[in-house]
């Protein structure tokens, strides 16, 4: 299905993706009749986008030019105004964060973070919708008790999630030391806080992957297995040269999102382990975020923390849109 | 359902013929991992249902003397009923400008080509990836200079950073499934553009609209980082952050935060398990068609 796209005032439809076609009269007035619905339409989100993101941005990135922490940030006390003293410093907050030791450890951890949680969300996710993509009984159901974990609020899940971790009176060790094992102190030694924010995100994401794996395999037409069938294909043929292939739409979507997702997650590790202990599980979301709101607050630092962060997501961004525009997607 | 059955059926004649090994290795999956899936949040509501303090058991205990006191302490002596309203007047809020500002927008660049189209698909993709770290500072010091930190509409405002550029993307998305011949007809009949778009496009759109809808609301209900950050008194806390004063650094009330977990996250699920199927089609939207 090809979408068509009303081309402004003229009745006709041109094909998507030829926006950029020379325009027959170059006259600003007929130009200005042609777009301004288009212009007025869109101008609600440009406003607020500009004012509500736009100014916040480039204020950032001034801000991480600077050394403004909380203590000569200027600020109004009663009646009495307090000028700000900060000064400009040019790029040494990016060049101190860049060096630092702490940057190379979370940057590492939140790849590890991102690429491990991906992952399983995605392989967890289309082995599931592989299994319910087969007649079945109770098909509905198992889909249903699936789809829970997404369906509770994120931060109620995470503190679900920190009581049944808990060293001394979660359920999860009481399960082991029932078992016949010793508990272990999930949330308080360093390896075990990553494998559990981990669990615990995974447990969180791979309902989203495996209802919209699910959309994607119901898109492959039938007859394509039948004719493999036919021709004597093998099901792992089948899945290799069929079905892997058919995803590749919805699988580029989802990874792109899950990856964006999870990067940018923070209630499971502030919540979970608060980035404990000692900071070893925090990502670079929630590290640049408590430069900003603890202690003396860092302004200028965090700021800087932020555009970096920001730096890696719009490098992502345009891998996404030469995805997008490899399936001809094209804008 | 029936499409795929129907194919498996005529073939080999019986109802789900498979062979009874391979048939009992799908279901022993499938009953585990909804185990997986469904034991956290059982385990949430059995330790709701028991006493106070018997969250401090080393043992499994599925039930002990079930009773309701955890809930009647959380509505009765707790804050929570206040905090449940603020998360609510926040969402519903942030709910209404987002969709009301989002649907023009999702439409124009769904149907229109013009100077601009493309900087906008830009921003919208862009924006709706801006991590919490970013904006935070920057959007805390502007609050504070217009006086609205620790004050609702403040938290509204920043919520519509994130929900602006995504429910716009999504409509778009839901836009783009509406045949374009609907469009052309109003034109023939003499409707204007904004016209075509309020009486004729938006009344068939409304699936489309619940979903952007349901997704500013989740966001704004469930958000942690900026009322953690934003909202600094008691009286003003959301419910993200009101339930984290139950198991702070001096207290752990588990049993508190357990039924009040269970009562922000039934009416979530129920809405949620009947919207999650659009909400699906629409975050995929574009992937799926061929």
């Amino acid at each position: 299905m090809t979408t068509q796209v009303v081309d402004g005032t003229a009745a006709g439809a041109t094909a998507r993706g030829r926006a950029r076609r020379p325009k027959p009269q170059g006259r600003a007035g007929r130009f200005l009749s042609r777009h301004w619905y288009a212009w007025a339409m869109c101008a609600p989100v440009v406003v607020v986008t500009l004012v509500l993101i736009g100014y916040p941005l480039v204020r950032g990135v001034y801000l991480s030019l600077t050394d403004a922490t909380e203590a000569n940030m200027g600020r109004t006390i009663g009646m009495n105004h307090i000028p700000s003293t900060y000064e400009f410093v040019g790029l040494a907050n990016y060049i101190d964060i860049v060096t630092s030791s702490e940057f190379l450890s979370r940057l590492t951890w939140t790849i590890i973070w991102t690429v491990v949680c991906v992952a399983l969300h995605y392989g967890i996710g289309l082995g599931l919708a592989l299994l319910l993509n087969r007649p079945l009984r109770f098909r509905s159901l198992y889909r249903m008790l699936l789809v829970l974990p997404w369906a509770v609020p994120a931060f109620v899940s995470a503190f679900i999630w920190r009581y049944l971790l808990n060293g001394e009176f979660g359920v999860v060790n009481a399960m082991l030391r029932a078992a016949g094992f010793g508990g272990i102190s999930w949330l308080d030694e360093p390896f075990w806080a990553k494998a559990s924010v981990i669990a615990v995100n995974v447990w969180l994401g791979v309902p989203f992957m495996m209802l919209a794996l699910l959309g994607g395999l119901q898109a492959i037409p039938r007859e394509l297995y039948e004719a493999a069938e036919v021709d004597g294909a093998t099901p792992w043929q089948r899945f290799r040269h069929i079905t892997l292939p058919g995803l590749r739409p919805v699988s580029s979507t989802v990874v792109l999102l899950g990856t964006i997702w999870t990067f940018n997650q923070f209630p499971v590790i502030y919540l979970v382990t608060k980035g404990g202990p000692g900071g070893s599980s925090e990502i670079l979301v929630t590290y640049a975020y408590r430069q900003a709101f603890e202690g003396i607050r860092n302004y200028s630092g965090s700021a800087a923390w932020g555009l970096l962060i920001l730096a890696l997501l719009v490098v992502m961004a345009v891998g996404y849109r030469r995805a997008l525009r490899k399936q001809g997607e094209a804008w | 359902m029936s499409t795929v059955s129907h194919a498996r059926t005529s073939r080999a004649g019986g109802r789900y013929s498979r062979r009874p090994g391979a048939s009992l290795a799908l279901h022993a999956t499938l009953v585990v991992t909804s185990l997986v899936a469904v034991f956290p949040v059982a385990w949430l509501i059995l330790t709701s249902i028991k006493p106070r303090n018997a969250w401090q058991s080393t043992t499994v205990q599925l039930f002990n003397n079930p009773s309701l006191d955890n809930y009647i302490q959380v509505l009765g002596q707790t804050a929570f009923p206040r905090w449940l309203f603020n998360s609510l007047f926040v969402a519903l809020l942030t709910t209404a400008l987002g969709v009301v500002l989002s649907a023009t927008t999702g439409y124009a660049v769904s149907r229109f080509r013009f100077p601009g189209f493309r900087s906008i698909m830009w921003m919208l993709l862009i924006t709706q990836m801006f991590p919490v770290a970013t904006l935070i500072v920057p959007i805390y010091n502007l609050l504070a200079g217009l006086g609205l930190i620790n004050q609702f509409p403040g938290l509204v405002i920043a919520y519509l950073t994130t929900t602006v550029p995504f429910c716009a993307w999504m409509m778009k998305g839901y836009f783009d499934t509406v045949p374009v011949e609907i469009d052309e007809a109003g034109r023939v009949d003499g409707l204007t553009p904004f016209g075509t778009f309020w009486r004729l496009i938006l009344p068939l759109s409304k699936p489309g609209l619940a979903v952007a809808a349901f997704y500013s609301f989740i966001t704004a209900w469930a958000e942690v980082a900026y009322a953690t950050a934003f909202m600094t008194g008691d009286d003003k806390y959301t419910l993200a952050v009101g339930l984290g004063q139950f198991v702070g650094q001096h207290k752990a009330e588990w049993g508190l935060l357990t039924a009040s977990s269970v009562l922000i996250a039934v009416p979530a699920a129920v809405v949620f398990l009947l919207v999650q199927r659009h909400l699906v089609t629409g975050l995929t939207a574009g992937a799926t068609k061929s």
